[in-house]
Order: C-alpha cells, then sequence, then structure tokens
C-alpha cells in the first residue's frame, strides 16, 4: 500500500543561488553590475581626486579659442586665427581625403595583384605572391616612413628645377616632383555660371550623377529588348555619347582652363600643391592595404568552385562572359565583407598621419591641440568619438549591403 | 596466303621520344611564360622589372661597407660608387637591439630569456613535446620579468606564490565548489600578494644580484618583442573571456562585452595609445605611480583581446549546434562543456585568425614610437638618424627594420600553416 504524498515543499536555499539553474544566471549578473559599478566608481572617483589636485575640470570651450598654428594642407580656408574647432574640422577633412583616395587606390592594387597571383604565367603569379608577402609582413608605419623619406630626401628641391643647367625638369611640363610635394595642374572655370568654385564643381558632379543614370537607363532598355527580341542592341556608343557630350558641353560653356604650376623665385606657384605627408600616407596605406584586398580577391575568386565555370562553359559562354556572368558576381559576394572591413582599417590606420607629420584628426586635434591646451581627455574623447562614428557608419552600411546580396535559398 | 610480302613487322615499334617541344622545360617555359601574346607581353614586362630592381639593389648591397665610424668616412671609402653604408648596423647594433639606456653589461639577460623562450613557447607550439616542459612556461613570466627589470627576486617570487596558493587553493575547494573555489582562489592569491608585498623591504633592489632596470630604459627591438609576446599572451585568456561573454545568454554580460568590443574595435590604435600616455594616469589612485610601459601593455592587451574575441566567436559560431546540444545531454556543466568540448573545437578552427592577430599586432607596436617610447622605429627615427653622423642613412636602417619584422611575422605566418595541415583531424 502506498500513499502519494505531496513533494516536499522547496524552501528558498542561499545555495540555489549558484547551483539552481533559475537563480543562477541572475546572481552572475547581479555580480557582474556590482563589479562594473564598483570599478566604474573607483575610476571616477580617481579622475575626479587626480582632477582636483592638477586644478583641471572637463570642459569643451577650449574649442571655440584661436588654435593659432598652422596647417599646410587644408581643403578648407584656415589660418592660425581660426579656432581649435575648425582645425578639427580641417583634420576630419584631411583624414576623409586620405582615408577616400587610398580605399581607390587599394582596390585598383588589390584586385590586380589578386587576380594576377592566379594567373596561369608562373613568373607573374610568384611576383605577385611576394608582394603579397612583403607588404603584409613588414608594419605600415615602416612603409609610411619609407615613403614619406623617398618623397622628402630622394625627390629634388625646387632649386633643381632653375636656371639653364637644371638637373630636373618638369614631367610633361605639367607636372613637379618636389621634395616639397608634387604640384600638378588645377582646372579652373573662366565664366562659371555660378560665382563661386565650389557651386561650379557640384554642377559638374551633378552631370555626372545625371549621365548614370542615363546609362542605367539605357542598359535598363537594353535588357528589355533582348528579352523582347532576343538580340541585345549595342549600347557602347550611346553611353560614351551620355558620359560625353553634355560633359564637354558644359567644360566649353563654362570655359576650363588649367592653372598649370610654373616655378617662381624660390619655389613653384599655381596649380595644386599635394604635399610630401599626403603621398606618402596615400601611397603607403594603398599598397599595404593592397597586399591584404589581394588576399581577399584572391580567396574570393577561389571559394566559386570549378562546377560554376564549367556549367558555364557547358552553357557556351565564352571565357569572359564566364568570369562577367558567372564567377565575378559570386566572387563578390565573398569578397565585399571583408573588402569593407579593409577600408575601415584604412581610415583607422590614416591616424598614422601623426608620424609623417599629415594634419589629420590624429595630427591637429589629437597632437598640437592637445599639446596647446592640455585638455588630454576632452581631445582623446572627442578623437575616439570620430572615429567611433566613421566605424558605425561603415558597419551600418556594410550590413546593408550583406542582406542585399545574402544567398536566398529556397 | 600472300607470300609476296617481303618483311613482316613482327615485333612493336618502340614508341618515340615526344617532341623536344612537348617536354622537359622548354615545354613548361611555353606553357607558363609565353602560352599567349598577353601572357609573353606579361612575362617580358616582369623580367624586365625584376632586372632593373635588381640593377638597384645588388650592386648597392655588394658594395656595401661595414666598418666605418660616419657616413662622411662611408662616402670616402665607396668613392661616388653605389653602395650601401651598413656601418650603422654595426656600430649602432646594440642601439637598434636593445634601445640607448639599457646597461650594456646586462644585455645578457634579455638575451637569456630571448633564448628561454623559445624553451617556453616550444611545449605550446609543437604537441610532441613532453607535457612536462609546459611547467617551464608557466614559471617563464616570472623568469623573465627578474631578468629583464632586474631588481630583487622576492617580487617575482610572491607574485608566482599568488597564483600558486590561488591555484591550489581552487583545486581542494572547487571540488566542493566552484564558486567557493573560484573566489577563495581569488582571496588567496591577493592574501599572498598584499603580504608579501608589504614583507619585501623597501632597500631589497638596491643591493640585488641584478641590477635593476626602469622601464623607460628598455628600447629597441627588444621592446617590440617584448610588448608583442606579453600583449599577446594576457590577450589570449581575455579574448576568450570575451568572446563567450558575447555568446552568453545573459543580457548584462551579453552587453558589456559587446560593448567592449565594438568599442576597441572602432578606434585606432594610436588613440588608446594616447589613452595610455596622457589619459589612463588620471584614473589611477592619485598617489600611484604607473609606469608607461605598463599602461602601454594594459591597452594594446585590451585592443588586441577585442580583436581575438572576434575571432574566436567565428570560431564558436562555425561549431555545428549539435555539439553543444551534445555537451548538455551528456550531463557537463557549462564550464566542463566549454573546457572539453567547445572550445578545443572553436580554438582549432580559429588558429589562423588568431595568428593573424597576432602577426597584425606584432606589427602595431612599431606605433608606441607615436608616443615617443623608443622602440625599433623610435630609436632610428630619433637617436640615431638625428646624430650627426648618420644623418642621413635611411634605406639601410629602414631596411634592416623591416627585414627584422619580415622575418619574425613571415615565420610566424608560416607556423601557422603549418599548423593548420597538422590540427586537419577531419576526413576530406
Amino acid at each position: 500500500m502506498s500513499t502519494l504524498t505531496d513533494p516536499p515543499k522547496e524552501s528558498f536555499r542561499l545555495s540555489m543561488l549558484i547551483y539552481d539553474t533559475r537563480y543562477r544566471s541572475l546572481t552572475f549578473q547581479v555580480i557582474a553590475a556590482l563589479v562594473l559599478a564598483l570599478s566604474f566608481w573607483f575610476l571616477g572617483n580617481n579622475l575626479i581626486q587626480n582632477l582636483r589636485a592638477a586644478g583641471l575640470n572637463i570642459s569643451y570651450s577650449f574649442l571655440g579659442d584661436t588654435s593659432g598654428y598652422d596647417i599646410n594642407q587644408v581643403l578648407i580656408d584656415y589660418d592660425s586665427q581660426s579656432t581649435h574647432l575648425r582645425a578639427a574640422i580641417v583634420g576630419v577633412l584631411n583624414t576623409l581625403l586620405v582615408a577616400f583616395f587610398a580605399c581607390l587606390t587599394a582596390t585598383v592594387f588589390g584586385v590586380i595583384a589578386g587576380v594576377l597571383r592566379l594567373s596561369n604565367n608562373w613568373l607573374v603569379a610568384k611576383v605577385m605572391s611576394v608582394y603579397v608577402e612583403i607588404f603584409r609582413n613588414i608594419p605600415v608605419l615602416i612603409w609610411i616612413i619609407i615613403i614619406f623619406t623617398i618623397m622628402t630626401a630622394v625627390l629634388p628641391g625646387p632649386r633643381a628645377f632653375r636656371g639653364d643647367n637644371a638637373t630636373s625638369s618638369m614631367v610633361l611640363d605639367l607636372f613637379a616632383f618636389t621634395n616639397r610635394g608634387i604640384y600638378i595642374p588645377s582646372p579652373q572655370f573662366e565664366s562659371g555660371l555660378f560665382a563661386s568654385a565650389g557651386l561650379n564643381w557640384l554642377l559638374v558632379i551633378a552631370f555626372l550623377i545625371g549621365s548614370w543614370f542615363a546609362t542605367r537607363r539605357v542598359a535598363a532598355w537594353a535588357t528589355a529588348k533582348q528579352e523582347k527580341t532576343g538580340e541585345r542592341p549595342s549600347t557602347l556608343f550611346i553611353n560614351l555619347a551620355i558620359w560625353f557630350v553634355p560633359f564637354v558641353l558644359l567644360m566649353l560653356i563654362m570655359g576650363l582652363t588649367w592653372d598649370v604650376p610654373a616655378l617662381k623665385g624660390f619655389n613653384f606657384q599655381g596649380g595644386i600643391k599635394v604635399g610630401g605627408p599626403l603621398i606618402a600616407l596615400w601611397f603607403a596605406l594603398s599598397i599595404y592595404t593592397g597586399a591584404f584586398i589581394a588576399e581577399n580577391v584572391r580567396a574570393g575568386i577561389q571559394a566559386i568552385s570549378k562546377g560554376q565555370t564549367e556549367a558555364a562553359s557547358a552553357l557556351g559562354l565564352r571565357q569572359s562572359r564566364v568570369m562577367n556572368l558567372v564567377v565575378l558576381p559570386q566572387a563578390l559576394r565573398v569578397i565585399i565583407p571583408p573588402l569593407i572591413s579593409q577600408y575601415l582599417n584604412i581610415t583607422k590606420n590614416s591616424s598614422l598621419a601623426i608620424a609623417v607629420g599629415y594634419a589629420d584628426i590624429t595630427a591637429t586635434l589629437g597632437g598640437i591641440t592637445l599639446n596647446q591646451t592640455g585638455r588630454a581627455i576632452e581631445c582623446v574623447l572627442l578623437l575616439m568619438l570620430f572615429y567611433l562614428t566613421i566605424s558605425l557608419l561603415i558597419s551600418v552600411v556594410m550590413n546593408f549591403y550583406n542582406n542585399a546580396v545574402k544567398l536566398r535559398e529556397r | 596466303m600472300n607470300t609476296d610480302i617481303a618483311f613482316v613487322q613482327t615485333e612493336t615499334i618502340p614508341p618515340s621520344p615526344p617532341p623536344s617541344s612537348a617536354i622537359g622545360p622548354s615545354k613548361w617555359i611555353k606553357d607558363n611564360l609565353f602560352s599567349s601574346i598577353p601572357n609573353t607581353i606579361l612575362t617580358i614586362v616582369t623580367i624586365w622589372l625584376i632586372y632593373t630592381v635588381l640593377m638597384q639593389v645588388v650592386p648597392w648591397v655588394a658594395n656595401g661597407v661595414w666598418t666605418t665610424s660616419s657616413l662622411t668616412e662611408c662616402r670616402e671609402v665607396l668613392q661616388g660608387k653605389t653602395g650601401a653604408c651598413f656601418s650603422v648596423l654595426s656600430e649602432r647594433w646594440n642601439q637598434i637591439l636593445y634601445g640607448f639606456k639599457y646597461p650594456v653589461d646586462s644585455y645578457w639577460r634579455p638575451n637569456l630569456a630571448l633564448v628561454l623562450l623559445a624553451f617556453a613557447a616550444a611545449p605550446v607550439m609543437f604537441f610532441d613535446l613532453p607535457r612536462k616542459m609546459l611547467i617551464f612556461t608557466a614559471l617563464y613570466p616570472f623568469i623573465a620579468f627578474w631578468l629583464i627589470w632586474g631588481g630583487t627576486i622576492l617580487g617575482p617570487l610572491v607574485a608566482l606564490l599568488g597564483f600558486v596558493a590561488g591555484g591550489y587553493t581552487f583545486k581542494t575547494l572547487s571540488m566542493k565548489s566552484f564558486a567557493a573555489g573560484f573566489f577563495g582562489a581569488i582571496a588567496a592569491a591577493f592574501a599572498i600578494w598584499i603580504i608579501g608585498g608589504a614583507l619585501i623591504p623597501e632597500t631589497a633592489s638596491e643591493n640585488a644580484w641584478l641590477s635593476p632596470v626602469p622601464s623607460r630604459d628598455l628600447g629597441g627591438f627588444m621592446l617590440n618583442l617584448m610588448l608583442g609576446v606579453t600583449c599577446v599572451s594576457l590577450s589570449l585568456p581575455l579574448g576568450v573571456a570575451l568572446a563567450l561573454g558575447r555568446q552568453s545568454n545573459m543580457p548584462l554580460i551579453k552587453g558589456i562585452s559587446v560593448v567592449f568590443i565594438e568599442f576597441v574595435r572602432g578606434v585606432p590604435l594610436i588613440t588608446l595609445l594616447f589613452v595610455a600616455s596622457v589619459m589612463l594616469a588620471y584614473f589611477f589612485p592619485p598617489d600611484s605611480t604607473v609606469d608607461l610601459f605598463l599602461r602601454v601593455v594594459i591597452m594594446i592587451t585590451m585592443f588586441s583581446a577585442a580583436y581575438i574575441a572576434e575571432v574566436i566567436r567565428g570560431g564558436l559560431a562555425a561549431l555545428p549546434k549539435g555539439q553543444y546540444e551534445a555537451a548538455d545531454s551528456l550531463g557537463l556543466d557549462y564550464p566542463q562543456a566549454m573546457r572539453l568540448i567547445i572550445l578545443p573545437q572553436a580554438l582549432k578552427i580559429s588558429i589562423p585568425g588568431i595568428v593573424n592577430v597576432a602577426v597584425g599586432l606584432f606589427k602595431d607596436t612599431t606605433l608606441v614610437s607615436v608616443i615617443s617610447m623608443f622602440d625599433l622605429v623610435g630609436m632610428i627615427r630619433g637617436p640615431i638618424l638625428a646624430s650627426t653622423e648618420w644623418n642621413g642613412v635611411y634605406w639601410e636602417l629602414l631596411g634592416f627594420a623591416a627585414l627584422l619584422f619580415f622575418i619574425v611575422c613571415y615565420g610566424i605566418s608560416q607556423y601557422s600553416q603549418w599548423l593548420e595541415r597538422r590540427l586537419a583531424t577531419d576526413h576530406r
């Protein structure tokens, strides 16, 4: 005979906080929160005491003060009477400038090297793997310094271009490679439609964007016609006309002339001066990151199984079409995410500008402004905030892209 | 039968050798270098490029001067020929490797530490070696610290004792309860450190057997190696913890890990080094002085831990869910499941990524030259190139620095490829 009794009423014991899975995660989180709060309190308390001892406070009003230093490479109007805030903005623009161009050229280098590394030409493939291994295994800082040294110590000074027995001459009479920077001709509008040069350039960009949309329309029209009739009309000349005719007309109306740099006195005048530090940073970041991108490109192409290529050949596609229509679209899905994280790396590595004196945000806000005002905490925090914003923006874009190209399976 | 045939071949004709264009080197050259017109052009251009580079570099290296004491003397010896002035390497050898302040009569100490590092790293890198050698690996940090910084041996000894006491407490108490063991171990270690630290006499360092060397006297390539080794080894456990934290289903733990990882990965290392050099001091207790080396180690460790955490997270995500479920169904608790089932597999998958991070980190140690620490790059750009004798010897110095980094980084990446092949236990 047996009687059913209620299971013994569970009473709460202290050890259940650890051994009962219902409470354990709660316990751990409470402990973590306590530790976190304690360490924040400890750090914050230290900070307050240290600041009081040093007679400092946290204030961002220094951003409105006169900066008092000059910057050699600026995109917007700036002089030593401008504020620290404006110096920081100059730095932000310079960072974005070098990062943008380095991303472009690194992609070009990387794609060329990555594709050539898979070439069936043994010598070329070997040379490309040597390039990749050498550049990946040597710190980017050393590359920046090496190229900066080429820029400053190997290129001739402006003096060498002077006189009848000049030892150096301008390339094509248009470009001057000097140890103070590279001088290139700058385009000018004589009869611009707007008073300010910036607005004229915006107009040019607007035209180019318009042309791009027009070519998209043409491609859509060609595809529609191909699906209806089976014949794809040739769009090459139409596209060329769309790109060039409005552009050339605009240039003629606005009176495009080139301001060619010329030696006047001790230095070159006119044209655009691209400073040595900018070139060094730009080129070093490009070839260094290019080596990494080359590996991504190679991995991406190799990730596409051979069956895809064979299937495309079996369908009767030409070699170039196999690449364009079958391999590359699939390879891009593999290549793009690491490519974007390489772009992020370029942006972050551009902070090495401080080593060669290029006035990016790290050099202006984190360098001279910090040293002049002594506002270490504020400057470093602003600096981090800037880079964090850029990183998060790029991550958001990347996630959108990833979702857009994600393989949609049945 | 037809009998007027004069000759009947009764045996088969031996196969004639293939034409010379279809075998051997000539076929290889034709297939691999001159298979088509674009390929031929590429080959010729590449050969020309290699030739140009070699014509520049070979005479420069071959004519190199090794024994002069300044650049002007080099130029006198060379008499206008192209040639390198490698004398800067031989004359400044010690500065390049050890920095300019490390006491000369103590150079054997970092050298010995480097040799011992090979023994300490060997059992970690090669699994066939006897496991007993791991004991030396565990002792190595204390020995290396004592060798490089010198001073009294009591300091590292007390630190070691703290760890031993902690480990012993954990081993005995965790039989009964994991939590008791865990917190007991921490308490025991801190008790030993505090008591031991108080017991060490203030003057112990002054007449120690190894003369004490302050951190700011460290420099040269030694500093790069030290930062690289220390930060990578410290950031591995931290990275594993962060990766597990990010996978955790406790919202607070997960939140802390995510914020930390994303924050650190979103900013460049330079800003973190700025934090170390100008900002971190504000966060320590007012009357404490934490030297720059330690502050830099803290920041670089945080930096690489975030990256390693992401790599390990990739490894954890790559494991099939069945592995987690199998561990649960065997009745393993969380630490056991992680230690015995999940982490060994996840870490194996993440090895190439971890090595990539380690190589990247080692290269990034050159960045400390920006916050005026005299590592290899800092030495070259600072004291050596600024001196009157060697002002202008760029290529030899920068080339040597590049060579040193290339050897180490390329070596590590080759090791990682070997390890990957070695660990490939799945059947393909």
